[in-house]
């Protein structure tokens, strides 16, 4: 049946013996298992969709004695919990990824950066990490584990930013190069996977590379866990191949009246009915860091697209000037049209506005809101304007 | 408070956390756990002890928005405002809280105990509405359990 979701279970699987893995792979060799996360054909996670064998390898082959290796688990993305969830039900496997990381790339230090608004989880990523030092010994592999926390800023998912924030100064991207493989933490190479990314790369290592190529599409391999959420006939964290259709989605979590998909946050894709059929989730199509709202037929999209703003207006760091003043004039903008105090032609000067951003912001928040902004005033424009 | 309490607790922290500069964000965030917001003079007696300028220690905790730099109650209420919190009526747990405490987000209770803001996707969309007191979340609220909710804190403090 084409239709049919294909769901997987891997990674919430509880019957990992992870001391046996990371065996496994000291047996194999470093590079061997480099390869093999290259061969999988594994990208990040978090949302960018950067190879990770290939992040894992520049930090390998740096000669540096000292590297870190850290968990991004800032996860900020309006409609996005998935990590939230991993670090809930299944942490072991986060922590011994980062383990895996950690060996492949002669670290000898690792932190999980983790938002304040999980901070009521401080107990049991405390005990995982305990349990995991005391697995770790008998193998006479040396990793010492530690636990940062954010306080209330989107932008720190940005790895420039976190870095920036775990140094103690304020959560403001850098300019890349030098890429933090090169130049992370504290100026040493340094590895920042996202929570997924980590336990996909235990996967692999259970796995191999040639099983788990089997999932997903050629671009976007493996399996993904998906947040959904909004109006539908279930909200939660699924775990699915990537490569399906929009409306595939639609048809298993959609309430039947679905007018629109967020497709990957605030900072995503909105796709409307009528490209349902026809728009793929995954790197070839439309990305997603995992986030899925589903609005239905009652939802107001300007509300949806006010909101949006809203959110990166307060969460622009204020750095640069084309991100600080295009959210904000973003927002007034649509406004005004709302109100009549702009023709609704100011639409198109908003959205040149948006394209400059594209270009002229320096990271990926203020690069991205014109994927929200466009896909929404140029599928829903009348609802922006009436 | 006396001055010289809060000296010496900002001194163990860094005894415990270190004085570089990577040290300073989880010396604020105790801070903020002890005395619930960044006072000017606890800033003052962490830039003395990390060595570095108060408006530095300031100029990174304004840009956290868990880090007040002004008065904020013993119990910080964060009403998620995010899209599908949004939709699902986060307005009437703002409406909640008004009936039983009487501040709107931004504002802090005359008692000085309890703040209410609205802060921005806490991660529990398929949940919601949703809060968070201090570092506890709430889902999947009503205005009555929000009403609940808020009498425990009430009695327990």
């Amino acid at each position: 049946m084409a239709t049919q979701l294909k769901r997987t279970e891997l990674i919430f699987r509880e019957d990992m013996d992870y001391p046996a893995l990371l065996h496994k792979v000291m047996k194999m060799g470093k590079d061997k298992f480099i390869n093999e996360m290259m061969e999988s054909g594994l990208r990040g996670r978090g949302g960018a969709g950067f190879p990770s064998g290939m992040k894992w390898k520049i930090v390998k082959e740096d000669p540096s004695p000292v590297k870190y290796i850290v968990c991004n688990a800032d996860e900020g993305e309006p409609g996005t919990f998935k990590d939230k969830e991993i670090l809930d039900k299944a942490v072991d496997k986060v922590i011994w990824g980062m383990v895996l990381a950690a060996y492949v790339t002669g670290a000898k230090e690792g932190y999980i950066y983790i938002r304040a608004e999980y901070k009521y989880l401080n107990t049991k990523l405390r005990i995982a990490i305990d349990r995991m030092e005391q697995n770790l010994k008998p193998l006479g592999v040396q990793f010492k584990l530690d636990l940062r926390y954010g306080a209330g800023a989107y932008i720190c998912g940005e790895e420039t930013a976190l870095l920036q924030s775990m140094e103690g100064h304020r959560g403001e991207p850098t300019n890349k190069p030098p890429f933090p493989v090169n130049c992370g933490y504290l100026g040493k190479p340094t590895v920042v996977n996202n929570v997924e990314t980590f336990v996909n790369a235990m996967i692999i290592a259970d796995i191999g590379a040639q099983e788990y190529q089997k999932l997903g599409t050629k671009a976007s391999q493996g399996s993904k866990l998906f947040s959904v959420s909004g109006d539908c006939s279930k909200e939660g964290v699924f775990e699915l191949e990537m490569g399906m259709s929009v409306q595939q989605f639609v048809d298993e979590f959609g309430d039947g009246d679905t007018k629109a998909v967020q497709v990957g946050g605030a900072s995503g894709f909105c796709v409307p009915r009528k490209e349902f059929k026809n728009t793929i989730i995954g790197f070839e199509g439309v990305p997603t860091g995992g986030s899925m709202k589903v609005f239905n037929s009652s939802r107001s999209m300007y509300n949806i697209l006010e909101n949006y703003l809203i959110f990166f207006e307060e969460e622009s760091c204020g750095q640069c000037t084309p991100c600080r003043v295009g959210t904000q004039q973003l927002l007034h903008g649509i406004r005004a049209v709302k109100r009549k105090e702009k023709p609704k032609t100011y639409l198109d000067e908003l959205l040149r506005l948006a394209y400059t951003m594209k270009f002229a912001s320096k990271c990926g928040l203020g690069r991205s809101v014109g994927n929200a902004f466009r896909s929404i005033i140029e599928n829903f424009r009348e609802e922006i304007v009436y | 408070m006396t001055s010289s309490n809060n000296e010496e607790f900002i001194g163990q922290l860094a005894d415990k956390y270190g004085r570089n500069r990577e040290s300073l964000l989880p010396i604020l965030q105790k801070v903020v756990e002890q005395y619930y917001f960044l006072s000017e003079e606890s800033m003052v007696n962490i830039a003395k002890e990390l060595n570095i300028s108060t408006a530095d220690v300031y100029g990174t905790a304004s840009f956290y928005s868990f880090l007040g730099t002004t008065h904020q109650g013993k119990h910080v209420i964060r009403v998620c405002q995010t899209i599908i919190c949004d939709m699902k009526r986060k307005e009437d747990i703002i409406d909640a809280i008004y009936d039983m405490l009487g501040i709107r987000p931004g504002e802090t209770t005359s008692d000085g105990r309890f703040s209410l803001y609205y802060t921005n996707c806490l991660g529990a969309c398929h949940k919601g509405p949703a809060m968070l007191i201090n570092d506890e979340p709430y889902m999947e609220l009503t205005p009555e359990k929000v009403k609940d909710i808020i009498v425990n804190y009430m009695k327990n403090s």
